[in-house]
């Protein structure tokens, strides 16, 4: 109960958010994240996709190269033919299809993740400079974007995987390169709307050096667009990397990835169904949990929105 | 507004050109085109033949001249396993991937939007809860793997429909299509149903809040009224964008449905091109597939420049 | 004069992400037919949500009705707005009751011709034949003074200027002859030579109409000019009504009191500073427990923090919300 003498001074209520401190921010990212439940559900999704990457070797019960011709082509666990030694039964050669499976998350978490950080890390570099100087070069750089922006993806991205062959390297360059545009527009609208703001100059005629205006208030502006764009592209690329994989441009065949997987599995897909049906799943599960996760980064890292109470 | 056409048809072939570019240094990314082009077997005498014959020996300013000089009138050379000019097959398999892609786009359309609409009008119910669903699925099922769940599912278990290849129904010479686009279509527009769902349900929660709804509102007009006729109305316009760039992606986006399904489009031939590594006809082919998505995109922009008064009638 | 509303304890509040905003605590007042009522306040104070409240207008998730009455006597008898089906609410917004937007930019449809707004209006409640809504339409929007009526009918609204477009609002809100029309702050977005025009016309409307206006600004020198009686609103309550002449003169409220010593004199000393009411209003998460005016009232005493002021009689249709006597200048 507030004294009546705090009250003569100001009618206003302190705002009670206004802690600071690393545990107290995290504690309200995890009261945010058991809010809204979606955000945790796709969290953990990630995570479990994370973990069977990390632990694949400890995690699946085979070794996802090890053909076994005798229990070729068996079944999931639950039908007539199939049982508990291959939970998700195995495939053409003999393959276990769950620890392919795990071992495949592998391929798709190396080239989402590290293809998202080199079209992130560029992209920012890119727009910076572009927003920041502006003029010619900023002309130059935006004709690029929207020239790479205006191609059919798919054609290209398949144009070029098959003149470059196959391989893991190549393909996280691929996805790489072809999204710096994307994080390039991105940052350098949020130049552009800081320096229309007069906020540049107000800042610069109190003294701060450019480095201190890039670095104190433009960057914290963008990391929020920027991790829930970056989330969303990475399940992206996982989603081109298994296309790619089902034309076998993406990584050889002996290397357990969905793509390849579904690629085996769709010339049998009359007769053994399941063998394209489960990598599909984890393609879906992947994506899902990470488009959750990305829902929920952007509700949390936008200011703006705010939600009624009912 | 024609200020508006004139600067976007300048800024399309800026970028048809710089697509001629993109497209021509490709193949010279590995330094020797020809390589790509033959089998291991082939003996240095038979690549040094080919080599000449393809004029791959020439200077590159003059091997782009040339190109684009080709480009110009149509001529993207010769398919290297059909024996054929490139344009030609591309235009006679044009049909079918305008087919597929069209029937997909109407799909998405006819779900999409009276979904969006349903779920922004009534936030929280059913119909939202369906819509945000139904937004979700088409964010994260790779079509690919739909097509194939779809052929097991309605081909193989229920018969309703083939498994692969296109069907036509030969009408006063006409090609018209038949229930083998069904299918294929839903599994090509399944991320563009996605998409329209979203951008209708969130159009529609956006324009509610506007002040001109309330006005609306302020006259006594009845809800239907005012959903259709002022909300919907301006969701539209945006809209055109939308269903513009999709249409795009859908033509030039169904290779793996094409693959799947057998269906004789222009993606099929891609994924042929690329298994017979019959590189002139990839490269006629990325050239083509952007030619249609620029040329939407510009029809899709004057359509918006249309339909908005405010661009229309700007000063 | 009788009253054509009776609006008596009004109570809105917002149900919000940070809490419950009290946006009115028991606002009560009454309109005469043909008056010009105006109500002016600061941002904040609940000028227009009030007037929102009576037509139902707020977006109803956040915000919630809770008490109140508003008695409109309309031509079959009185009825409470408050309390309307949705049939009968829509019959009385736009029919009964007009209301003039603020900016009549983001009010208008963009992509709807102007004459085609004005006719849905008049279709929906006089329902005429196509022609025959159109007709009026046009003679509308010659009342409202758009030179080349007839042409302007299929034009929209970005192709107007500012001051054109409001009278295009103002058409609207008349175009099926209401008994009521709430001005909400027309002009505060128009230059002050645009600003004149659209209060003549409002005023040469009313007198030919016969419709009773409330005008909602936070600009006293436009009360001055055409309101016959003021409410002046602080967080949310109705602190002081008063036929125009005596609040200028003897204004009862401390926070009337203030207002008008903040106006901007033109025979003023150089070099004075400007006046202003020291503090900021109260936030409204909470409801009031005493006089809300009270920390930057520099009459306040003990009991203005003991308890909320009613509403005392200080005249002939005046009315103060304060414990203290401004006239005998000692608390009540």
């Amino acid at each position: 109960m507030a004294d009546t003498a705090d009250i003569k001074e100001t009618g206003l209520i302190v705002d009670q958010a206004a802690d600071t401190g690393i545990r107290a921010k995290l504690i309200y990212l995890g009261r945010l994240l058991w809010r809204d439940k979606t955000g945790l559900v796709g969290l953990s999704m990630f995570l479990i996709v994370v973990i069977s990457a990390v632990f694949a070797p400890v995690l699946a019960p085979y070794d996802p190269l090890k053909q076994d011709l005798r229990a070729a082509k068996q079944p999931p666990a639950w039908s007539e033919k199939g049982d508990l030694s291959h939970p998700l039964g195995t495939d053409n050669l003999g393959r276990d299809i769950l620890s392919r499976i795990i071992y495949g998350s592998r391929v798709s978490l190396t080239v989402g993740f590290f293809g998202v950080l080199i079209a992130c890390s560029l992209g920012l570099l890119i727009g910076l400079i572009a927003g920041y100087l502006g003029g010619r070069v900023d002309n130059v750089i935006m004709g690029l974007v929207n020239l790479i922006l205006a191609l059919p993806y798919l054609v290209f991205v398949v144009f070029i995987a098959a003149i470059l062959g196959q391989g893991l390297i190549i393909v996280i360059l691929i996805f790489g390169f072809t999204d710096i545009p994307i994080f390039v527009r991105i940052t350098r609208g949020e130049v552009l709307r800081i320096r229309e703001s007069g906020f540049v100059e107000a800042a610069l005629s109190i003294g701060s050096t450019r480095k201190r205006i890039i670095f104190n208030h433009i960057l914290p502006n963008l990391i929020g667009p920027l991790i829930t764009i970056a989330t969303f592209e990475m399940s992206a690329m996982i989603f081109y990397e298994a296309g790619l994989g089902f034309l076998g441009l993406s990584v050889p065949p002996s290397v357990p990835s969905w793509g390849n997987m579904l690629a085996t599995g769709r010339k049998y897909l009359t007769i053994y169904p399941w063998i394209a049906t489960f990598p599909g799943l984890a393609i879906v599960f992947t994506g899902l949990g990470m488009n959750l996760l990305g829902d929920w980064l952007r509700d949390v890292l936008d200011p703006r929105l705010r939600r009624m109470k009912k | 507004m024609q200020r508006y056409i004139l600067s976007r048809m300048v800024q399309s072939l800026l970028i048809l050109l710089g697509v001629l570019f993109i497209v021509f240094f490709m193949l010279q990314l590995t330094g020797d085109p020809v390589s790509l082009m033959v089998s291991r077997n082939a003996s240095p005498e038979q690549v040094e033949r080919l080599r000449e014959e393809m004029g791959f020996n020439r200077p590159l300013i003059i091997q782009f001249g040339d190109f684009i000089g080709g480009a110009l009138v149509g001529d993207f050379g010769m398919s290297l396993r059909h024996r054929q000019p490139a344009m030609k097959l591309i235009l006679e398999r044009l049909p079918a991937t305008v087919e597929l892609a069209t029937t997909a786009l109407l799909i998405a359309l006819c779900i999409g939007i009276p979904l969006g609409l349903l779920s922004g009008s009534n936030p929280g119910s059913f119909w939202d809860t369906l819509a945000r669903g139904a937004g979700l699925v088409g964010q994260t099922i790779p079509n690919f793997w739909l097509a194939l769940i779809l052929i097991v599912v309605f081909s193989v278990e229920l018969g309703w429909f083939p498994t692969f290849g296109r069907r036509t129904w030969e009408v006063f010479g006409m090609e018209l299509p038949t229930k083998s686009v069904i299918l294929p279509a839903f599994s090509l527009g399944l991320f563009t149903t996605g998409q329209l769902v979203r951008f209708t349900r969130s159009a529609v929660l956006e324009i509610k809040n506007e002040d001109y709804v309330r006005t609306a509102y302020s006259k006594g007009l009845k809800d239907n009224q005012i959903y259709l006729r002022h909300i919907l109305r301006n969701a539209s316009i945006p809209l055109i964008s939308i269903v513009g760039v999709q249409f795009g992606y859908l033509l030039s986006g169904s290779i793996y449905i094409e693959t799947i399904f057998s269906w004789p489009g222009i993606g099929n031939l891609l994924a042929e091109a690329i298994g017979n590594r019959d590189f002139a006809l990839v490269q006629a082919i990325a050239f083509f597939a952007s030619l249609v998505v620029v040329t939407l995109n510009l029809l899709t922009d004057i359509a918006y420049g249309l339909a908005d008064p405010r661009i229309r009638y700007g000063d | 004069m009788s009253a054509i509303l009776t609006v008596k304890d009004l109570v809105t509040r917002f149900y919000t992400f940070d809490g419950v905003v009290h946006a009115l605590n028991g606002v009560s007042f009454h309109l005469d037919q043909g008056e010009t009522l105006a109500i002016v306040g600061e941002s904040g104070s609940g000028k227009s949500v009030t007037m929102m409240s009576l037509l139902n207008l707020l977006p109803m998730p956040p915000a919630r009705i809770e008490d109140g009455e508003a008695i409109f006597e309309d031509d079959d008898g009185p009825i409470d707005l408050l309390k309307l089906s949705k049939p009968e609410r829509r019959r009385v917004r736009g029919g009964k009751v007009g209301y003039i937007f603020q900016d009549a930019l983001s009010a208008l449809n963009p992509v709807m011709t102007v004459g085609r707004q004005i006719r849905e209006s008049i279709m929906e409640h006089l329902n005429p034949g196509e022609k025959a809504a159109r007709d009026r339409t046009i003679q509308l929007l010659e009342h409202v003074g758009i030179p080349g009526a007839k042409s302007r009918y299929g034009n929209y609204p970005h192709q107007f200027s500012g001051g054109m477009r409001q009278r295009v609002m103002i058409a609207v809100a008349i175009a099926c002859d209401p008994k009521i029309v709430i001005a909400d702050e027309p002009t505060t977005a128009l230059d002050v030579t645009v600003q004149a025009q659209i209060i003549e016309l409002t005023k040469r409307i009313q007198d030919k109409l016969g419709i009773a206006v409330i005008w909602i600004t936070h600009d006293l020198g436009v009360v001055a000019g055409i309101a016959d009686r003021v409410l002046v609103m602080y967080a949310g309550s109705a602190v002081e009504i008063s036929p125009v002449d005596r609040l200028y003169e003897h204004p009862q409220h401390p926070y009337t009191e203030g207002l008008l010593a903040a106006l901007p004199r033109v025979g003023a000393k150089r070099g004075k500073r400007l006046a202003s009411i020291e503090g900021a209003p109260p936030d409204l998460l909470e409801p009031p427990r005493h006089c809300q005016f009270a920390w930057r009232c520099p009459y306040n005493f003990d009991r203005c923090w003991a308890s909320v002021p009613p509403l005392f009689e200080v005249g002939d249709g005046h009315y103060t919300k304060c414990y203290y006597d401004m006239d005998q200048e000692r608390p009540r």
